[in-house]
């Protein structure tokens, strides 16, 4: 036998106790859409794993007024520290509850359980407990003293890390004050109706947080309602816009996470081994399926034969299979229609005269995969330098100067990462300024932390995620009634930036108070 | 496992048209500082993520197996005597007297002055460079510190080949290589190398331990880890056991990393031996998971990759039973040597 044939390790999925269909779940109870249901299947297998509600309008109109019921009843009044409370006891059941989580997310999305494992799932702890902490400090967010929460927020998420997207959503609104109307993608719906139950194990006050699921019309509905006061988005850029454009003239504050298509610039003093992991997982984390991708790969033409070998010799390495396998590296593609979407773009940059190559290995019968693919002798002129292909598939380009490199780097419409390799920090900090580009990694790729604020330049959308920054996204400034809470709030900060006719006040309540 | 005189001559043509001329301090450092460097917190990352494969059922069975045939039992303390030797012998001749079936250790490891016991104690078992059987290793060149004269170190060296060692673990003077005199360092390999050599020619099996602990940066194991090679070393090994830390996950990967980039440059095959730390199954199955999936599995046989450990042996003896039977027994159900 070949010892790298490694014999399977599949996890168990004996933890999971999964219903076969599952309603909405709308003021602390689960009830039945009144739209048609539908299947969610897993990726790896095509079987079907449950059957899914789809929420209308009128389910809608209900999740939203539970929402805001909650708000004005409940959550809007309850002190910082006991919101925190609330969102620390969810931290600790998504703790206990973390490999049932992460078995299911890798059923349903089709990554591999050493990343939800290791990767999705910790981060949805390590949100909510950020969060928590903040709840109480919120004097702190950057946006002045005593600072006010938004109402009902309409958040609707992605399918590529589904629970970990709906965590960097809800941990902020809450621990700002905010209730929620959550809609998770259509093919990713299971993890999010699991934490709805983790929310009932929470004693989470009913209303509070809703999950809505169905598909694109639904999402719809939700950030068109004219109840909410604020829409998170994270998805494809084309989707933003049209949110974009629905909520242009209302009163909702809006956030815009999108697309993007990161460079990953190598020098050449890169420390090379590092900087070819620093490639794989830039591309091939999550099959690629990653906003911020280092789908780009910008290589120093004196290094660019080298790197490119051995990034071929380490592909060579990577397991795809089984996603349940605790070995396995690559896991299945999300959906059929993303699939056709990757193998287009790829044929495209063939047709373009890019030089394809892939990995070997062997592609399960069932099921979406793609072996994760390089492009060499790649332009920026080509397609599949400039479009999104969300997947395993990474476009290489080469640079001479480190002006080169940063001006290829910004030619994009996209603007949410970007990574540079090198051994010499002052280029990196050179270079890094220079970057136009809302999270930028230096040796290292594709690393998340909850204190750290995420988003985007130009098309990859914007607000901030994370962090300090995020929890702004959720907050207002005082409501200022009564001449008695402006002096109170003006004497903690006498020289306010925000409004010179709030500081003179202030002068002459504190002169009065002399 | 012999080397023609041969070829212990070409890669010592071959290093200084690597290096650009004569193994000056100035050639070496400008070779050396040439060498793309390590991200420390990246090696790390990528030495634990090797660490989290999960080997089960057939895999670890074959992994079991091999890091047995893989391990340069070793003993190596002040208070060694001929019959602690014997006793030494007796077990990797013998690992599991239950099991007749368990493979046999690659080497038995001991100073100097007890390469005589361990030979005769081996008999007709000694492999003697060959395939079969027990090696025997002897550290060497004023082992662990290496601070003696030149001519004290070879005439260790020259002492232990004379008794009968196949393989020589010698240590760098890691405070000629700290202090940047890289020629004196790769001076020394040569001239051990050398003395490694027998009356018939051919030569014992060199192992040259950088003692990384010391080195103390990746840069600089990768370093020395080039300089070993290109002096002529067999194999390069991690550490003497006697500094902490001694073999660790991330170092042995950059070591592995250098071998696997001379192999792409000179089709040779340089060894690894990480010595000293690795006490249990689960620790050895991931230094195996990350030789094959940086150098290849071609490298995990005895003369390309070894274990220095001596607790090791019976952890993985009681993993062993523990396949066998379905069940764990206990400490008692070891031999200790």
């Amino acid at each position: 036998m070949k010892f790298l044939d490694y014999a399977p390790a599949p996890e168990s999925q004996a933890l999971l106790n999964l219903k076969s269909d599952y309603g909405l779940f709308i003021n602390g109870d689960f009830t039945a859409g009144r739209g048609t249901p539908f299947q969610s299947i897993n990726p790896a297998t095509e079987q079907r794993i449950a059957m899914i509600a789809t929420a209308n309008e009128t389910d809608v109109d209900a999740a939203v007024a539970a929402a805001r019921h909650a708000y004005d009843g409940v959550w809007s009044r309850l002190s910082g520290s006991d919101r925190g409370k609330y969102l620390f006891r969810i931290a600790r059941l998504v703790q206990e509850r973390a490999r049932e989580l992460a078995v299911a997310e890798t059923l349903d999305n089709g990554k591999p359980i050493k990343e939800t494992r290791d990767v999705d799932i910790p981060l949805v702890a390590a949100w909510f407990f950020y969060y928590a902490g903040w709840a109480d400090k919120l004097d702190h967010a950057g946006v002045g003293p005593n600072p006010a929460s938004l109402g009902v927020a309409a958040q609707v998420i992605p399918w590529n890390f589904p629970l970990m997207m709906l965590a960097w959503k809800i941990a902020p609104a809450l621990a700002a004050g905010n209730t929620v109307v959550l809609k998770p993608a259509e093919t990713t719906s299971l993890t999010a109706l699991l934490f709805a139950e983790i929310l009932q194990q929470a004693d989470l006050p009913a209303g509070v947080v809703n999950i809505i699921t169905g598909d694109g019309s639904t999402g719809l509905a939700l950030v068109n309602h004219p109840g909410i006061n604020k829409v998170a988005f994270t998805g494809s850029t084309s989707v933003g816009r049209m949110i974009a454009r629905s909520v242009a003239g209302t009163e909702k504050k809006l956030s815009l996470e999108l697309g993007g298509k990161g460079a990953n610039i190598v020098f050449d003093d890169a420390p090379i081994d590092q900087a070819v992991e620093g490639i794989v997982r830039g591309i091939f984390f999550n099959q690629g399926h990653v906003c911020c991708a280092g789908s780009r790969l910008l290589v120093q033409e004196s290094i660019h034969d080298d790197v490119v070998d051995r990034l071929k010799r380490r592909m060579q390495t990577l397991r795809l299979g089984d996603p349940l396998d605790k070995n396995t590296d690559i896991g299945a593609i999300n959906s059929a229609e993303q699939l056709a979407r990757i193998r287009e773009l790829s044929a495209r940059g063939q047709q373009e005269g890019a030089e394809r190559w892939s990995a070997d290995c062997a592609i399960p019968e069932n099921g979406f995969w793609f072996a994760p693919t390089i492009f060499t002798n790649v332009t920026t002129s080509h397609r599949i330098a400039r479009d999104e292909i969300f997947g395993p598939v990474l476009s290489v380009l080469t640079f001479r100067t480190p002006a080169e490199a940063i001006a290829k780097a910004n030619n994009t419409p996209y603007g949410l990462s970007a990574g540079i390799w090198s051994d010499k920090g002052s280029r990196i900090l050179a270079v890094a300024d220079k970057l136009r580009a809302g999270v930028i990694w230096a040796n290292t790729f594709n690393q998340f932390d909850p204190s750290s604020p995420f988003g985007g330049y130009k098309e990859s959308g914007y607000g901030r995620e994370g962090g300090r920054h995020g929890l702004a996204a959720y907050l207002k400034p005082a409501v200022r009634s009564g001449s008695r809470s402006i002096a109170a709030a003006d004497r903690v900060t006498p020289v306010s930036k925000k409004s010179a006719s709030a500081g003179k006040k202030s002068a002459s309540a504190e002169k009065a108070a002399k | 496992m012999t080397n023609s005189p041969l070829a212990a001559d070409q890669p010592d043509q071959r290093a200084l048209a690597l290096i650009g001329g004569e193994a000056t301090d100035a050639n070496l450092r400008r070779y050396l500082h040439g060498i793309p460097g390590i991200d420390a917190v990246g090696l790390e990352a990528r030495a634990a993520d090797l660490g989290t494969r999960s080997i089960k059922t057939s895999s670890k069975r074959w992994a079991i197996d091999t890091i047995i045939g893989l391990i340069d039992l070793t003993t190596l303390e002040g208070a060694d005597t001929p019959g602690k030797v014997r006793s030494l012998v007796a077990k990797a001749l013998v690992p599991d007297p239950g099991d007749p079936g368990c493979p046999r250790v690659a080497a038995v490891c001991v100073y100097g002055d007890m390469v005589g016991a361990a030979v005769t104690a081996l008999g007709s078992a000694h492999a003697a460079g060959g395939t079969e059987g027990i090696n025997v290793a002897a550290v060497a060149t004023a082992f662990p510190s290496g601070r003696a004269s030149l001519a004290v170190k070879l005439a260790d060296v020259h002492d232990a080949v004379a008794a009968g060692a196949d393989e020589i673990d010698m240590v760098i003077d890691r405070g000629a290589f700290l202090a940047g005199r890289f020629g004196q360092v790769y001076d020394e390999i040569v001239a051990v190398k050398e003395v490694c050599r027998r009356a018939d020619g051919t030569l014992a099996h060199l192992k040259v331990i950088l003692e990384t602990g010391e080195l103390n940066t990746y840069d600089n194991v990768r370093r020395a880890s080039w300089l070993a090679i290109l002096a002529g070393a067999d194999f390069i090994k991690t550490s003497t056991g006697k500094v902490a830390p001694a073999a660790t996950l991330p170092v042995t990967l950059s070591m592995l990393e250098v071998v696997r980039d001379w192999h792409r440059l000179t089709g040779v095959r340089i060894g690894v031996k990480p010595a000293g730390g690795i006490r249990t199954s689960k620790d050895a199955i991931k230094y195996l998971v990350t030789v094959a999936e940086t150098v290849g599995e071609e490298w995990l046989v005895p003369h390309l990759f070894r274990f220095g450990a001596s607790s090791l042996l019976n952890d993985v003896l009681l993993q062993r039973q523990k396949m066998t039977t379905g069940h764990y027994s206990g400490p008692d159900y070891v031999t200790i040597d």
